[in-house]
Order: C-alpha cells, then structure tokens, then sequence
C-alpha cells in the first residue's frame, strides 16, 4: 500500500466536529444527501427555521443544526453537506464521512431525489456501508408525481431493509411519518437490517478474510465490513483514518498491512487492474442502486418532455443569454419601480417618529447634544438605512429566491460557464457570483462548492466585484440622481433599471476579465474539470419563498446594517460636531482626502464615506449626505429629488455621481467580506489582494471616467 | 455494427454506453459516483449556447461536461 508504520502512526486522529448536545437525553440525528434533493428544505420544515446559520443560495457548505421535538424528546439535526458518495476526498465528502463515522448520530436521514431516484441511492447504500441506523426520506414526492415517476416506497423499504419515508418537504406533506420513522429508530421499536452490496467474488472473499482481525482491532468503533473494503481499495488518506481509529501498536499494524496486502494480491491475481480496483467496487454499487431503482420506480419516457422544452429556450445559441439578461433586468426594474412608494412610506414613518422623539426631548429638558447624538445621529442614519434599502430588498430577494427555487441557477453557470472557461475559472463561479449578489460573504463561503483550489481561490478573489444587496440601494440611488433633472419619472424606472443592469454586466465582464488576469498571472494555471448537474425545473413555493427570503435574507441582512448604522451614525455626529479650530473633524478628513478623490472624479467627502462605511456599504450614502449637511446631522430622510439638490449644491455632475457609482461597484470588500476571506484562504496575503483588486480596477475606471468628463 | 468514440463526439439527441474512461484521479471518481460505469446509457441532450458545455442525461439525472472531460470517457454508439 506504499505506507510506513511510522506514517501512520504519526497521522493524527480525525478531525470531526463534534456536537455538543444541549442535554445527555437529546438525540443526534444526521441529515445526508445529494446536492439538489431539497436537504435544507427538509432541514427548515423539520426545524421550524430555528437554525443558526443563515441559508443562502446554492448549496450547505457548512453544518447547521437545529433542534426539533417528537414525542418526550429532542431531536437535534446536524445538516450535512450534500454530496453524490462517501468515498472520495473532496471537503463535502470528508466532512459528511467523518460524522457519518465518528459523530456519534443516534440516526441518520438521507433525503433521496424521487425524481431521481437511482442516482441517489448509490449514497444511501454507500451509507448503510458505514451506518445501520438509517431512515431513507424520499423527497419530492409531488414533483416525482408531476412528471409522472412513481416510486413504490414499501417495496423500496423492503429491497433495502431499513425505513423509507415519502415526503414532499416544500409542501410540509409526509414530515409527521419522518419524525415517527425516526423516533421508532432511536427509540429502538423498529430494527434496522440493512442490504448490503454484493461485490464480486473474489473482492467479497478478501473482505472475509480482513473482516475478523478488523472486528477485533476496531472493537466496534468502525463497522469492519466498510473498514476492509476501503483498505482494500488502498486510498492512503482513508486507510489512514481506519489505522488512526483503531490505534494499533506497530506489531498489530504491520499484521493488519500485511493481511491487506495479501487480500490485494490475490484480488490483482485474478485479473482485476490495480487501478480498476475502486472503479470495481464503486460498478457494484451503482448496478445495485440501477436494480432496485428498476424494481420500485416506474418512469415515463417522455416525462422530461416539458424541461427540455423549456433548457431549449433558456440554454439556447440564440436565445439564452439573451433571455438570462432579461429575466435579469425584469427583476431588477420590478425593484427599483416597486421600491419607490414603500420607500417614501418609511421615510415619512421614520420622519414622525423624529419628531415624537424631538417633542420628547424638549418636553424632558434633555440637553442639546443628547438630542443630537441619538435622534439627528442614530435615529436618522437608521431611517436612511431603512428606508433605502428595505424595500429594493425585500423585493429583489424574493425575487432572486424564486429564479433559485425554479432550477435557474445552475442553468447560469451552464450559460456562462465557456466565457469562465477562457478566463481559466470554473463555470461554478458563477453560481458563487449570484450568491454574491445577495451577500458577499456568502458568495465568498459558497466558493467551497468549487474543487479546484486554484479556481476557488479566484472565484473568492473576484466575488467583490458583483455588488451585493448592501450597494443595490446605493446604486440605485446613485442612478436616480444621475438621471435627475433629465427624464420622468415613468421612463425613469426602465432607464434606472437598464442602467443598473449594465452595471451588473459590467461587474461579471470585470470579473472574467479580473479572474482572466489571476490565471495568467498570479495563480497560473489551466481550468480544471468539473461536472454541473442541473436539476429539474421545479414549481416554486410562493409563500414559502417570500417567507424564507424575508426572513433568512432580508431580516439578517438589514439586521447587520442597523447594528452597524446606529453606532455609525452617532460616531459620525460626533465627528461633525466636534471642532478644530474652525472646522469640524469631518471637514478636516475630507479636506485631506479631497485632492486625491478629485483626481477619482469624487470628493473628499465621498471617499471618505466609501471609508467610513467599511463595516457596511450599506452607510456610505447617508455619510456622504451627512457630510454636506453644515447642520452636522444627516438631512431629513427625504427622495431622491431632495438628494439630488442638495448634491448639485455641493458640486455635483453627472460625472461625479458616475465615478461614485463606480467606485461603488468596484472598492474594497465590507469588513464582514474581509474577514470571511481571510478565514476561508487562511492567508493574509490573499485577504490583501482581494482588497486591492477591486479598488485597483475602480481607481482605474474612475480615473479615465474623471479625465474624459473633463474633456466634454 | 457497434463503433467506439469519445463522448464529446456524439451528436446531440443520440445516446450511447459508457465502455471505459480515460479520466484519472478525482474527475475519474466523480463520473463513477454520478453513475457512468461501463455500460451506463449516456444521452446527448443539448449543448450550452457557446456548444460547450453539453447536458448529458446519465441515470435520470441532467448533468453538463466540458468538452475536453467528455472527450475523455470512451462509448459505444
């Protein structure tokens, strides 16, 4: 097997998260699955949403947990990631083995595909390898329906002995059964007599001959079954782990060895390729999962008639991208029109509360700088915040939520995957660019999803270059008041809405072109492989959507931002307040920086904003205004036509609110992105350069912006 | 009379099964866990606008390959 003793005595044990249970009776249940099985929709509807993490776009990449109750106990439910088997070394498949194998789950659900069945219990088998305590949750039940697959689940529960439950998770429809499969699992009224998959004979007699000094080595800490196939199969990283487990002394270890080598001779002797040795194995898996499929699913064939009507359309030479631009500035002027009155709504709420508040005051003889610190400093700032980005948002999540939800995504990145090809990118990229649209920070963490470590570190590198809900709002306004003045209000929304959308495209093209130059030059090297699935197109759930997307995205978004604006706000009154001299703090940093922006097509005040506001983009605006106010508290939360007044009165152009935009676009990440990256690339190198890109190509646009605006 | 050639050379809208790969390592692995060994019914279903890269259909799923991955798995039409 090409190891030492030494080697492997010296690999460390294992390093599995452990889950801390709130209390000794609680049960641990593990969640598996392939991607796209609707796992964190089974994981939410079993939970109730009560998880820790928030849930973005794409796939899990980290473990959530949550907690639910049935009967006289607590369910605790560790979500894994998804993945397509157990046996290789990719992140996901580590992370899902190792609790498979040492987190101590008193059960574990596997949420299958109905639509897809086959495919999807190549894992399940791999999984009764490891773990007997299995509950088999056959999702998508309605949409296996729709398309007219029937899936027989006695039967299924009775090919693969253990028990199958039929869900529709979406719909909340066969969660009561999971949660009594599961109880009457670990509560020990049901028994679990798992198939196991039969391999060839000559690989099955070798198992037998490992199988009993295994049993007695691994005392019961590893099933030998699956620790003999996997020595067998000789992946060093794996066998590994099983010594480390078993924790053998050197005698004990070179016997094992040696009783594996032999197992392997006479495997080799018989004709099979060392090589072909795991292709063996995993062949007998996947024609075991193809004969039960057969025996309990029946599938029309034409039953995906109407998706590839429909993949014609959206991946088509002609219409595709064309048709993605679109569906992309559809949802981007619904925001923007749609954001108009809720806005002045909130702004005119936000307006009586500060003047409640100002009556309050006076009628308490507070002093003038409380009044000033808290009402003109925090509340204010919190009612821009508010009142600009709540309603751009809680319409372009859903929005966003729903393209997800449908099956869209992944027909992105299978659009645009040949341009991130010439780039020497991954096509998963742009599923990381989309999360990116919603947070960067989480863009940045679905980076995980891509394989290649090279290609995962551009996708992080470049992720800052979409913007993120936190600069929408801000762009938008940015646009409104470049187009003040010049159009109406009607024509103004789809002008604002084309405009934001070239916006966007130019932050994809600067990313291609960004991630094009990182593969020529600092992280050479050509484009890996990769495989895309795309499911099936799926029936969203309105409701749902609308109740996840506020919830999990909206609230926890602008959540952040309140934390951030009210401080914010009351740290920047005291800058504008506080004198030297004549001249308050925030004049003498603006004045500083005032030359250097100029030269960016900005001024000093606006640079000094963008700076200010690196807790949270969300807070540059309501800086800037803040900054032009001689009051020293932000205006009165007013529309863009006050905006744009009041910016033309302090030498505003069209040029200006361009370059600001701009720089908007491209600039250094918020804090929160910052350290995300330096987290996941564990590198403070890595972190600089993420800062620095984005700011060296906006430092570059704006210059030649300012310089040609000058000419006209 | 059964011919063999690469994936990336069956048309669109023609099948064909899966009768070696040639890929190595974890690109190798990963085909074997979507499903495609030998004998596996591959299905050309259609290319991206670009024409690369194409959805196949493999075991009931839709799952898109570059062309210079396809080209490494073997298949008979």
């Amino acid at each position: 097997m090409g190891m030492t003793t030494a080697a492997i005595r010296a690999s460390a044990k294992p390093d599995v998260a452990v889950i801390e249970k709130a209390h000794p009776q609680e049960r641990l249940i593990a969640l598996a699955g392939n991607p796209n099985v609707g796992k964190s929709t089974v994981f939410n509807a079993l939970t109730g949403l009560r998880q820790h993490t928030g849930n973005w776009p794409g796939k899990t990449v980290t473990n959530a947990q949550g907690v639910y109750r049935k009967g006289d106990n607590d369910y605790r439910i560790v979500d894994l990631p998804g993945t397509y088997s157990l046996l290789s070394n990719s992140i996901e498949e580590e992370i899902a083995r190792d609790f498979l194998c040492f987190g101590g789950a008193d059960a574990t659900v596997v949420v299958a595909d109905a639509t897809c069945l086959e495919r999807n219990l190549n894992l399940v088998l791999q999984t009764l390898e490891i773990t007997p305590k299995v509950v088999l949750c056959v999702n998508l039940m309605d949409e296996a329906k729709r398309v007219g697959i029937s899936v027989d689940l006695k039967k299924l529960s009775q090919k693969l002995g253990i028990p199958v439950v039929g869900t529709s998770a979406r719909k909340g429809h066969g969660l009561e059964e999971l949660m009594t499969a599961v109880e009457s699992l670990t509560e020990g009224q049901t028994e679990c007599h798992p198939v196991a998959v039969r391999y060839t004979q000559v690989i099955e007699q070798a198992i037998q001959s490992l199988q009993p000094l295994l049993e007695r080595y691994l005392e019961g800490k590893l099933p030998s079954r699956w620790a003999a196939l996997r020595l067998i199969e000789g992946e060093e990283t794996l066998a590994r782990r099983i010594l480390a487990v078993a924790d053998l002394n050197e005698e004990e270890t070179a016997a094992l060895l040696e009783q594996v080598a032999a197992a392997r001779r006479t495997i080799l002797d018989s004709g099979v390729e060392e090589s072909k040795l795991g292709d063996v194995m995993v062949r007998c898996i996947v024609l075991m999962a193809e004969t039960i499929a057969a025996e309990v699913c029946t599938i029309p064939c034409r039953c995906r008639e109407r998706d590839r009507k429909l993949d014609r359309l959206l991946t088509g030479r002609l219409l595709g991208v064309p048709l993605m631009i679109l569906l992309l500035f559809g949802a981007l002027w619904i925001s923007i029109a749609g954001a108009n009155i809720p806005s002045q709504g909130l702004a005119f709420l936000f307006n009586q509360l500060e003047e409640a508040l100002t009556r309050l005051f006076t009628y308490l003889h507070a002093p003038r700088w409380l009044h000033g610190l808290l009402v003109e400093g925090m509340v204010r700032s919190l009612g821009w915040v508010v009142s600009v980005m709540l309603p751009p948002m809680a319409i372009f999540f859903p929005l966003f939520t729903l393209l997800e939800d449908v099956g869209y995504l992944p027909r992105i990145a299978f659009n645009l995957d040949h341009s991130f090809k010439k780039a020497g990118a991954c096509g998963k990229q742009a599923l990381t660019l989309c999360m990116g649209f919603g947070c960067n920070a989480a863009g940045v963490t679905g980076c995980r999803i891509i394989d290649s470590p090279r290609e995962r570190l551009i996708a992080i590198l470049t992720n800052s270059l979409v913007p993120c809900n936190g600069r929408f709002p801000m762009l938008i306004t940015l646009i409104g008041i470049m187009l003040a003045g010049y159009v109406s209000q009607g024509v103004g929304s789809v002008l604002s809405a084309l405009l934001l959308a070239g916006f966007l495209v130019l932050g994809v093209v600067a990313t291609l072109l960004a991630s094009h130059f990182l593969s020529k030059t600092l992280l050479r090297g050509v484009p890996s492989s990769f495989t895309l699935e795309m499911p099936p197109y799926r029936k969203p759930q309105v409701g749902q959507i609308i109740v996840r997307s506020l919830l999990d995205r909206t609230l926890f978004v602008l959540g952040r931002a309140v934390a951030v604006a009210a401080p914010a706000g009351m740290f920047l009154w005291v800058m504008a307040n506080v004198t030297v001299g004549d001249r308050s703090l925030l004049a003498l940093c603006a004045g500083f920086l005032d030359p250097f922006a100029r030269f960016l097509g900005m001024d000093g005040i606006i640079l000094m904003a963008f700076i200010l506001g690196i807790p949270a983009n969300e807070i540059v605006l309501p800086i800037i205004v803040m900054g032009y106010v001689s009051g020293g508290a932000l205006v009165e939360v007013g529309g863009i036509a006050q905006l744009h007044a009041l910016f033309a009165a302090n030498g505003w152009t069209w040029v200006t609110a361009l370059c600001t935009a701009i720089f908007c676009l491209f600039h250094f990440p918020c804090s929160t992105t910052l350290l995300t990256i330096k987290k996941e690339t564990g590198s403070i190198k890595w972190t600089l350069a993420a800062f620095a890109i984005p700011v060296l190509i906006g430092m570059l646009l704006c210059t030649v912006v300012a310089a040609v605006g000058k000419l006209i | 009379m059964n011919r063999t050639l690469t994936l990336n050379q069956l048309p669109i809208g023609s099948q064909a099964r899966v009768s070696g790969l040639l890929s190595q390592g974890r690109m190798r692995r990963r085909l074997l866990d979507l499903g495609l060994v030998d004998g596996t019914l591959v299905k050309s279903i259609y290319a991206s606008p670009s024409g690369d890269p194409v959805a196949y259909e493999i075991r009931g799923a839709l799952i898109a390959l570059r062309g210079e991955d396809s080209a490494q798995i073997l298949v008979e039409a």
